[in-house]
């Protein structure tokens, strides 16, 4: 393996326990008709195979022919800790909150404002929804809500 | 003094131009024939002084143009020339201004009128009295701006639009020739203005101009563009069509400026250059070939014309080209003497005839005229002492200045000046048949207008009459009372050294004519008018008949020698051709095709096509952008 | 066989593939956009990881979850907008939304 198991195990937790759910709560909410999906599948599928394969082509002879440079030992920026010593959880909080923590802090305040930014496009006020205003119950008064009727006897309310 | 006889006009013209409106027309008429009366009122003694007097100044007002060895003031210049012409400008234009009060009365824009007139006026007094050619050029250019606006006064009519048009582009075409001829003055002389040119002529007189590899005599080939600008102005055969055309402005415009003074610049130019013509004896040939040569020819055509105003203008080309020979034959003089009294007695020629038109109810025609002396006496009378003064009958004004020109052609003993004698003494006979003819067609006779005009045929106001009496006098008697100073025994006198003669004076030689030479012109001009009266009086069908008998010579002359078709054809209809081929091919088919509208074609079929793209479905933007990132990697893959 | 670092960029770059076929054949549901995206970012953290670890750089982790972040970000303000689109059109197919046609 490849001894990265705190990226793996967030990865997998980030994606299936936030982005997933996420994205079933959309689909769930959504109204969609899956039978006319899947019309027009094939009309850009030439078009997308020749260029997905042209790709997915050059990326594997790039990648297969790969192989490290002499110098890039010398050019790390963090060099990993032995395994045996540290484990790569510590080891990677060791430089997030040192070197990197305004990243790390940068990263929060972007998902701070994702999340903002989506409450306020998805929120939206609902007109007619009976709510419990306590200040406007303290502020009523017998003068806003009673009327005084002086009825005379034997004429009834007019 | 000088200063004020100059600038009052312009201050007048300033007046009623800019603030016609504000002081109304009454005003504007006041002020201007102030202006211009107070200028004619000091031209008078300051004729006297400079001329008779012989106090000849420059008065420099200031600089203009300093730069390098070229040097150029305003200053106005009084000799006897300039004094005889602002004497004669003033007093004429101030006349016709008065009678302009009366004509224009049922014009609507009475202050731009009086506005021009006095404009015109201003540039014409700074032209005659400028001390050096570019000042001269300016008054010349600026006469030539007043007469286009006041040819297309009635700028609603199209006629009237196309005949300022064309008298601006002939000009034009003169003009040009006058401004090679001020170039090349100053490549010879380094210097415009008059007294030092006149001063080195002497040394300059032998030399040469080199003109792609051909060499020719400097001062014959500045005489020679000189004149072509003299010929442009002053309406001299070649580029005298726009002279008739002209007569769609006003009346009293055509008395102003198309008779007395505008026209008669060329004549005043070859005059005010006298020391260099001089020298230049074969340019001096081709001015009298090309003045007889009008003479003669103008007054075949006013034989036949019908329009009155036209009869007249062809007399006016053809009494300038009187002038251009005598000043040909170096008798400037007398040419001089003859534009004086000629701009008396064609302004009262042509004041009369507005005052006709004026009783016919702007009837031109004189085919619907006749029989009208009994009701318009007075105008009547002015238009016989007119006709009298231009057929030269003495003692006439005309009488001394025209026998004076043909005893000098005659006197000149060459073969140019024999040929300007005959043709004189033709053009004298067509002259007075012509005249003749206008006054028996127009007063006499069986009246041809409808019964509606001829009741209301009238005599015009005072403000109109009393002009025309007022140049009755100067037609009268300008010639006896100048004779003796413009070309009698004082002329020596009186012009000094404002026109130069070199050689044999030849006013001298026109005194010394054989008696025959002194009465030919008496005996034309009896000729002449003896068969006007019997042709249009005792034999009124005579003229239909010789015009039927010959009909080509008829036509021809009709169609004024058919100059108007062949310029037409020789070049304005090519001008069209080429303005409508660089127009249509040149301009929007190269220019305009490749240039913007290419461009801009260009761009907005681009931006449709750049449009058709943003073709606002999400994928298609993902695909680009996939697409990009595969050529990139394949890019790299591949090439590097 | 022992597993290399190249067949670790070799899944990563089917994994990115997927996720562009995703993109081109789909043409109804904008969901699955966004799930192509997030596929292509998972292999890009793939790579990351992968080169982290046989380089010996932490780094590569670091920015693997920084990635993260901006992938889970992108999701929650994808699927906001998504919301909002299907409330105002009634329709989140990808052929219907045209709005940026020029």
């Amino acid at each position: 393996m490849l001894g990265a198991e705190f990226v793996a195990m967030i990865l997998v937790i980030v994606y299936v326990g936030a982005v997933a759910v996420l994205f079933l709560f959309v689909v769930m909410m959504l109204d969609i008709n899956i039978a006319v999906i899947r019309q027009g599948f094939l009309k850009y599928m030439w078009a997308g195979l020749l260029v997905g394969g042209i790709l997915l082509a050059e990326l594997i002879t790039v990648f297969a022919a790969w192989k490290m440079s002499d110098s890039a030992e010398m050019l790390r920026a963090a060099p990993a800790p032995d395994p045996n010593a540290m484990s790569n959880t510590e080891a990677i909080g060791q430089i997030l909150y040192t070197d990197y923590v305004y990243l790390f802090q940068a990263s929060g305040i972007i998902l701070l404002v994702a999340m903002i930014g989506s409450i306020v496009l998805t929120h939206r006020t609902r007109t007619g929804v009976r709510k419990q205003v306590i200040s406007e119950q303290n502020a009523r008064r017998p003068i806003d809500t009673l009327e005084v009727v002086k009825v005379e006897s034997g004429k009834g309310l007019q | 003094m000088e200063t004020a006889a100059v600038f009052l006009p312009l201050v007048g013209a300033m007046i009623a131009g800019f603030f016609g409106r504000q002081i109304g027309d009454r005003a504007s008429q006041i002020v201007t024939c102030l202006g211009v009366g107070s200028a004619a009122v000091l031209s008078i003694p300051l004729f006297f002084d400079v001329a008779v007097g012989g106090n000849e100044r420059v008065i420099t007002i200031m600089n203009w143009i300093n730069s390098g060895t070229f040097e150029t003031a305003w200053a106005l210049r009084f000799d006897t020339l300039s004094a005889v012409m602002v004497m004669t400008v003033t007093c004429v234009s101030s006349l016709i201004h008065v009678y302009s009060i009366g004509y224009m009365s049922h014009d609507d824009s009475k202050p731009r009128f009086m506005a021009y007139l006095s404009l015109f006026t201003f540039a014409m007094l700074m032209l005659v009295t400028s001390d050096n050619l570019v000042q001269l050029f300016f008054g010349w250019e600026g006469v030539g701006v007043v007469s286009y606006l006041l040819i297309g006064f009635w700028f609603k009519k199209p006629t009237a639009n196309a005949a300022a048009i064309k008298a601006f582009v002939v000009n034009r075409v003169g003009d040009f020739g006058f401004l090679l001829g001020i170039f090349g003055i100053y490549m010879v002389f380094d210097a415009v203005t008059f007294d030092t040119v006149f001063n080195a002529v002497d040394a300059h007189k032998d030399d040469t101009v080199t003109f792609f590899g051909i060499e020719g005599h400097a001062l014959t080939l500045i005489c020679l563009l000189l004149f072509v600008g003299a010929m442009g102005k002053s309406a001299q055969l070649l580029l005298h069509t726009w002279l008739p055309d002209a007569m769609e402005g006003p009346t009293p415009v055509s008395a102003l400026i198309h008779a007395a003074t505008m026209v008669t610049a060329g004549v005043f130019l070859v005059a005010r250059m006298s020391p260099l013509f001089e020298y230049a004896p074969s340019a001096l040939e081709v001015v009298t070939i090309v003045g007889a040569s009008t003479a003669f020819f103008a007054a075949t055509i006013g034989c036949v014309q019908t329009d009155i105003k036209r009869v007249i203008a062809y007399s006016t080309c053809s009494q300038l080209g009187y002038m251009f020979f005598a000043c040909g034959v170096g008798a400037y003089p007398a040419a001089i003497f003859h534009l004086m009294t000629h701009a008396w007695f064609k302004a009262l020629l042509f004041l009369g005839s507005g005052s006709v038109i004026h009783a016919m109810s702007d009837e031109q025609d004189m085919r619907k005229m006749g029989g009208i002396w009994k009701h318009i006496k007075v105008t009547y009378a002015m238009m016989w002492i007119g006709t009298l003064a231009l057929v030269a009958v003495p003692p006439f004004a005309g009488y001394y200045s025209k026998d004076m020109i043909l005893e000098a052609a005659y006197g000149a003993h060459t073969s140019v000046g024999q040929y300007a004698f005959i043709m004189g003494i033709g053009a004298a006979l067509l002259t007075a048949f012509y005249s003749g003819r206008l006054l028996f067609m127009t007063f006499h006779g069986e009246p041809r207008a409808d019964k509606e005009t001829m009741d209301h045929v009238h005599e015009s106001p005072l403000v109109m009459t009393l002009p025309l009496a007022g140049l009755a006098i100067g037609a009268i008697f300008a010639g006896m009372l100048g004779y003796d100073l413009f070309i009698g025994d004082g002329r020596v006198e009186f012009w000094r050294d404002a026109l130069a003669v070199v050689g044999e004076d030849p006013i001298e030689a026109a005194h010394h004519v054989p008696t025959w030479v002194v009465w030919s012109p008496m005996v034309v001009t009896v000729l002449g008018l003896g068969l006007s009266f019997h042709m249009y009086m005792r034999r009124p069908e005579i003229p239909g008949r010789l015009a039927a008998q010959f009909p080509g010579v008829y036509q021809f002359l009709l169609n004024k020698w058919y100059f108007d078709e062949l310029y037409d054809f020789l070049f304005v209809r090519p001008a069209f051709w080429i303005g409508n081929f660089l127009w249509k091919r040149g301009d929007e088919g190269t220019i305009d095709r490749f240039g913007p509208d290419g461009v801009s074609a260009s761009i907005i079929a681009g931006a449709r096509r750049l449009g058709a793209v943003q073709s606002g479905y999400l994928y298609h933007y993902a695909f680009a952008m996939i697409i990009g990132i595969a050529l990139f990697v394949s890019w790299i893959v591949v090439g590097g | 066989m022992a597993v290399g670092l190249s067949h670790y960029l070799t899944v990563s770059a089917i994994l990115f593939t997927l996720g562009i076929f995703g993109i081109f054949l789909n043409r109804k549901n904008l969901i699955v956009i966004l799930m192509s995206i997030e596929l292509m970012l998972l292999a890009v953290n793939i790579n990351f990881v992968a080169f982290s670890s046989f380089l010996g750089d932490l780094v590569g982790q670091i920015f693997t979850m920084i990635v993260l972040t901006v992938a889970a970000a992108e999701a929650a303000i994808g699927l906001a907008i998504v919301v909002v689109f299907y409330r105002a059109r009634r329709s989140i197919a990808v052929e219907d939304i045209n709005e940026l046609k020029g």
